[in-house]
């Protein structure tokens, strides 16, 4: 299993190592450079050549890269187009803000699935679990934006319930952040919770339909104690594979769920840098994500190896 | 699996093997593969006749009243400048669909031939073309879109070349699988025509091609709604489709704080976005329920 787990993330090191050239890469598709897109079109050429040089865009590009890499180790990220300032300060508080923000909602979406997946699988069949089946699969042809508009229709403008976009300020209360985040938060957990349901009851009723499961009911074993004593854990390692899946996903899920509540995370910095071409802090976000959403990746299959017998004895 | 297995509705299924025809029993349509196919044709008949049957243009200004059901409107009333919700519907369908449609042909026509290269030639051309994908597949892939359109500026023809070459790493993925797959039967009528001499596009069109259309046309359907919601995400950040064109997209962003008023606006193209992928997702698993029971060679000429 060691091998197996080690091998993984050799792997996963190469595949962060490979996205670093291919963000760096997106600066270098532009006809032109940075230089001139600060600059615009007009600037006379004595100018833009002085700016590159303040800029160090003079130097070859693999030297540039391995700057930018290299600072990126340390965690200096360089400096934003756009406003000048360190992008490390800019990130710091924005990256917090999108960690609670996806924090919560793993919180509350990852044990809700399984919970609903598991009570879908006991009672297959039944009405209870058509209606869990269908609700998932409405909830998953909807795209989030629609998911956000319909969620502040109804439960901020008809209701009255929920307050529309999220105010957050630095002395509220952990409660009182909560409920200004509630819909951002309730439209994550609907975009990650359908697909981990399903996966979940399917895997507990494939694990169900096998030999030992059958044993185990002609011994006389009560229902509930099959469910959660013979077919989860055995379950177990693709439900965990969906769930970390499904986490990863929330990296995309937040940039359309924090641009839809201007929810000031990273993910809307990000939009924003895209919008005013603020390439080395897109560059910054893209590498934030971009790493993050390998690790669980990464997090997803070694769990998967650790928590499946077969593969954990092997070797 | 072969003709004697088709399934539930047995019939002639298994009388006449190979005459080349698609089989009557396997063509019925279920009533849920009627009302996705009836969805499908209303939102392509909008799309196509649009200039016909929107009453006003799209960035036509038909009152100074936003959000309101005014005389000057048709009645689903204005949006946030004062122009006609129905209209930019109308109009926002032929965009939508129509980026999506010339994304998802671009992704299949590089997926498919990039991919069967890949699983005909195999060796390093194979390694590379497989790594390169894997390093692509490696983002997810809305941040690969965040990335390329930072770096170059969005224009249309960057959305629906960012758009087509994500999507054309999963078809490449499936159609060299596929092609991969397929039993030796079919991999001798390949080795034959390599030695007659055939280029690799005459057997990729004659060999390999027809072999793989079922699970090649299903993954069409499903490219095809992820294309629609990737652009009109896009269009939604305000970095794919620019207003004033009307996208349904571009459509729930401006509309998005009329909401707070309690103008549904923003609801209705969001609303449109989810009828089509929703009929084009019962077409596919109708598709592929049916065509499960059928040799795939089956449904050529």
């Amino acid at each position: 299993m060691t091998y197996t787990i080690l091998h993984r993330l050799a792997l996963g090191l190469v595949t962060m190592w490979v996205v670093s050239p291919l963000v760096f890469a997106s600066t270098e598709i532009l006809p032109g450079d940075v230089a001139e897109s600060i600059l615009g079109k007009e600037a006379p050429a004595e100018v833009v050549a002085a700016m590159r040089e303040r800029l160090g865009l003079d130097r070859p590009a693999y030297v540039r890269y391995w700057d930018w890499l290299s600072g990126l180790l340390v965690g200096d990220l360089g400096v934003s187009l756009a406003s000048g300032r360190e992008i490390t300060e800019l990130i710091s508080d924005r990256l917090w803000n999108t960690v609670r923000l996806a924090a919560i909602t793993a919180v509350i979406s990852v044990p809700l699935a399984v919970i609903l997946g598991l009570v879908s699988a006991m009672k297959a069949g039944t009405l209870l679990d058509r209606t869990i089946s269908i609700g998932t699969l409405c909830v998953i042809s909807v795209p989030e934006f629609f998911m956000a508009a319909l969620l502040v229709f109804v439960f901020a403008v008809q209701l009255r319930w929920l307050p529309a976009m999220p105010i957050l300020r630095p002395d509220q209360s952990f409660l009182s952040s909560m409920w200004s985040l509630a819909l951002p938060i309730l439209t994550l957990t609907f975009a990650v919770l359908a697909h981990m349901t399903l996966m979940t009851r399917n895997a507990v009723i494939n694990v169900l339909s096998s030999a030992y499961i059958e044993m185990a009911l002609l011994k006389g074993v009560p229902n509930y104690r099959i469910i959660l004593f013979h077919a989860f854990p055995n379950a177990l390692s693709p439900i965990i594979n969906v769930i970390a899946l499904n986490l990863a996903y929330l990296v995309a899920g937040v940039v359309i769920v924090e641009t839809a509540f201007s929810y000031p995370g990273l993910a809307r910095l990000m939009v924003d840098a895209v919008a005013t071409r603020d390439i080395p802090l897109v560059q910054a976000c893209g590498m934030i994500f971009s790493v993050t959403y390998v690790m669980l990746n990464l997090f997803a299959d070694i769990l998967s190896i650790v928590s499946n017998p077969r593969l954990r004895l092997s070797q | 699996m072969t003709t004697n297995m088709s399934g539930p509705t047995e019939t002639t299924a298994s009388s006449g093997e190979s005459d080349g025809k698609i089989k009557d029993s396997n063509l019925r349509l279920t009533t849920t593969a009627w009302i996705a196919i009836l969805i499908l044709v209303f939102w392509v008949g909008v799309a196509v006749f649009a200039p016909f049957l929107a009453p006003y243009g799209e960035g036509d200004m038909v009152s100074m009243e936003s959000f309101k059901v005014v005389e000057e409107s048709s009645f689903l009333g204005t949006d946030y400048l004062g122009r006609d919700v129905l209209s930019r519907i109308i109009y926002g369908a032929r965009m939508t669909l129509g980026l999506a449609l010339i994304a998802t042909i671009l992704s299949f026509s590089t997926g498919i031939v990039l991919g069967f290269v890949a699983a005909i030639s195999r060796g390093w051309v194979d390694q590379i073309l497989s790594r390169s994908v894997d390093a692509i597949m490696a983002f997810p892939s809305i941040m690969l879109a965040l990335i390329i359109i930072g770096g170059v500026g969005t224009s249309l023809p960057v959305v629906i070349f960012t758009v087509a070459m994500i999507d054309a790493t999963r078809v490449f993925r499936l159609s060299r699988a596929r092609a991969l797959a397929l039993d030796a039967s079919v991999m001798e009528y390949v080795n034959v025509a390599e030695a007659r001499g055939e280029g690799v596009t005459w057997i990729m069109l004659q060999e390999i091609l027809p072999n793989t259309i079922v699970p090649l046309a299903a993954e069409f359907g499903i490219r095809y709604t992820f294309a629609i919601l990737f652009i009109s995400s896009l269009s939604f950040l305000g970095l794919g489709v620019q207003p004033p064109g009307a996208d349904w997209g571009v459509m729930v962003k401006e509309n998005l704080q009329g909401l707070l008023y309690g103008a549904p606006a923003a609801l209705l193209p969001a609303a449109c976005i989810t009828t089509v992928s929703v009929a084009v997702n019962l077409l596919v698993d109708w598709f592929l329920h049916r065509s499960s029971t059928t040799i795939p060679g089956e449904l050529m000429e």
